[in-house]
């Protein structure tokens, strides 16, 4: 080897069948992530067809004023963070909970059973999941108002009644996630040094003070990564929930709306280019903030579970 | 609960009678999750007594758990009449193939160079990638590209491409392939190997667990994809399974068309609610048969993934 100044094409010279082989992610992620980031500026542009992306011509902050002005923003914000924060209390809940039981339970062909039924909605696609609150929630033929019929009570319209759907959504999105979340936490459970529990069983510690006293608190900086990556994530909507729950039914947006779906709206079925690209950059912004400083909590918190 | 009765007999349990909290906290536990099972299974059921309904039983009463009237009519039409959904069943089916094999193709190349210690750019690469989950353009760039840039709309490809990888799956298959010694890379090298047969013939054999379970997430992810249809796909003989499915259940007509297109005489009182029903079956169908088999790879995936890398 020769003793001179390690250049920069010395070394891609030298990771050349590296960088080759890092080249088609690269590539997927110039084209569908990197390059799309330059779209940005539609945010700041009365779109029309003819000037493309680049050509049409500049409008300022109209869109997000339009996106303001209309209350648009606020109630999808709102409802986006809710419904996330929401996700997140019940969610977390039900897991720990179910994987605490799970854990303690003795029968291991129970525990395999159950902990497989649990799993089973995470497989299913929103589409389905549509189908089965179409099965349950239609006013003529759904199963919960064939249930209160027969207790003798009024069918309920609930595709016509926004206030339904907060509970709804969130029942659904602990459905969806039970197992996922169950199995997760039943892996950090798991983990727990046993010799902790047989000297609390010798000191004469009854299950359930040994769920809270050891259980709970090694369970917690689990809880507590997950629950703030989970924060940092509260501006995201998903959109393949909302959008297979409750679909383009206008009756219900109040309440159903989530700055995704109406991102997805703005731009298929009014148009409005604009203003949905000033929308969907307002909720990166916000996403970006919002998970830097989750990340920054998490570093402070326990430096090895940071994201970055 | 039958569980229950079987748990007080069990033999942990008689062999220490005096732990009463333990039976307590059993009892507990097993009616618990019981009822967070049936919670969990319940909507499956009802879809399927649901699909097994006769039409008029459903409009006289609506859907019921325990069908009134037992009827095969919805699955016998399906069957009958099934060019539509065999053709989304084929779009779905090729496209969770290429998808799948190519993604974790280059998913695991990917992961593969980032895990190299002795790549002197891994960590700008991997922040270069990274940097993606925390900050993107939104929908509308991400879509323009796609259809004014790229002109991918109403092509199988849109199916394909903008799901093949995913910065989560990289991670989890690098923090798996950081796992295998280093030793191995270095011997070959000094025998002579080049870094991607190094990869395809020691590292791919030594990650077949990471491998099986990634690729099970990127099927599961194309098998059950509709919005890149949603957004990009408008004719009919390019609609995947599950947009196919969403189609049928938004619009009774349009699920009409489709069996008049398919070859069938459909006179105006087709079952349409068991139908629909059917439908979901039969476009989960393949998902739940193959349920209890790849179940133990999704959860190691899951476990690896919790553990970061």
């Amino acid at each position: 080897m020769k003793q001179k100044q390690h250049g920069f094409w010395d070394d891609v010279k030298k990771y050349r069948s590296l960088l080759l082989m890092l080249t088609p992610a690269v590539l997927f992620f110039l084209l569908f992530a990197y390059l799309p980031m330059s779209g940005i500026v539609l945010a700041f542009k009365q779109f029309d067809y003819t000037g493309g992306v680049f050509g049409s011509p500049w409008n300022g902050l109209d869109n997000f004023k339009f996106f303001i002005d209309s209350g648009d923003a606020w109630r999808v914000t709102r409802n986006t963070a809710l419904y996330n924060i929401a996700f997140i209390v019940v969610n977390n809940g039900l897991q720990i909970f179910a994987a605490i039981l799970l854990f303690e339970v003795a029968g291991k062909w129970f525990r395999k059973l159950t902990q497989t039924v649990l799993f089973l909605p995470y497989f299913i696609s929103w589409v389905v999941v549509g189908a089965i609150a179409y099965n349950l929630f239609n006013f003529d033929v759904g199963t919960v108002n064939v249930l209160l019929k027969g207790l003798g009570m009024q069918p309920v319209d609930i595709y016509n009644t926004a206030a339904y759907w907060p509970f709804i959504l969130v029942i659904v999105s602990a459905w969806k996630t039970l197992g996922y979340g169950t199995i997760m936490y039943l892996a950090a459970i798991t983990s727990i040094d046993t010799e902790m529990y047989e000297a609390a069983e010798i000191d004469g510690a009854n299950i359930f003070q040994r769920i809270m006293k050891i259980t709970i608190p090694n369970l917690m900086p689990t809880v507590i990564i997950l629950v703030l990556l989970a924060i940092g994530n509260i501006f995201r909507g998903d959109f393949g929930m909302f959008y297979n729950m409750v679909g383009n039914n206008g009756l219900l947006f109040s309440s159903t709306d989530v700055i995704d779906t109406f991102v997805f709206r703005s731009l298929t079925t009014s148009n409005e280019i604009g203003m949905s690209a000033a929308a969907g950059f307002y909720q990166s912004l916000l996403g970006f903030a919002t998970i830097m400083l989750a990340n920054y909590a998490v570093r402070r918190y326990d430096k090895d579970r940071a994201l970055f | 609960m039958s569980s229950t009765t079987a748990n007080i007999q069990s033999p942990e349990v008689r062999r220490k009678p005096a732990n009463r909290d333990k039976m307590v906290l059993s009892i507990i536990g097993y009616v618990t999750l019981t009822v967070l099972a049936i919670f969990c299974i319940f909507p499956f059921i009802l879809v399927i007594s649901s699909s097994l309904s006769e039409e008029s039983a459903i409009i006289e009463k609506g859907f019921q758990i325990f069908p009134t009237a037992f009827s095969t009519e919805a699955y016998s039409l399906l069957f009958k009449y099934p060019a539509e959904m065999l053709r989304a069943y084929g779009v779905t089916i090729s496209v969770t193939a290429i998808g799948t094999i190519v993604g974790l193709f280059l998913t695991s190349m990917t992961a593969y160079v980032l895990s190299r210690r002795d790549f002197k750019w891994r960590s700008r690469f991997s922040f270069f990638f990274f940097f993606t989950t925390l900050f993107s353009g939104g929908l509308v760039p991400w879509y323009l590209m796609i259809i004014n840039y790229l002109h991918l709309k109403d092509t199988l490809l849109v199916l394909i491409l903008p799901m093949m990888m995913n910065v989560f799956y990289i991670i989890v298959m690098k923090s798996f392939m950081s796992s295998i010694p280093d030793a191995i890379t270095e011997s070959a090298k000094i025998d002579g190997a080049g870094d991607f047969r190094i990869f395809m013939q020691l590292i791919v054999p030594l990650s077949k667990p990471a491998l099986a379970t990634i690729g099970l997430f990127i099927a599961l992810a194309y098998w059950n994809d509709w919005y890149n249809a949603l957004l990009f796909i408008s004719k009919s003989e390019l609609m995947p399974l599950q947009y196919y499915l969403y189609k049928m259940l938004g619009n009774m007509d349009g699920m009409r068309k489709a069996m008049m297109a398919s070859g069938a005489v459909v006179n105006t009182d087709l079952p349409t609610e068991s139908l629909k029903m059917a439908m979901t079956i039969v476009a989960t169908g393949p998902i739940l048969l193959a349920y209890p088999f790849i179940q133990k790879y999704f959860v190691t995936g899951l476990t690896i993934g919790a553990v970061k890398g």
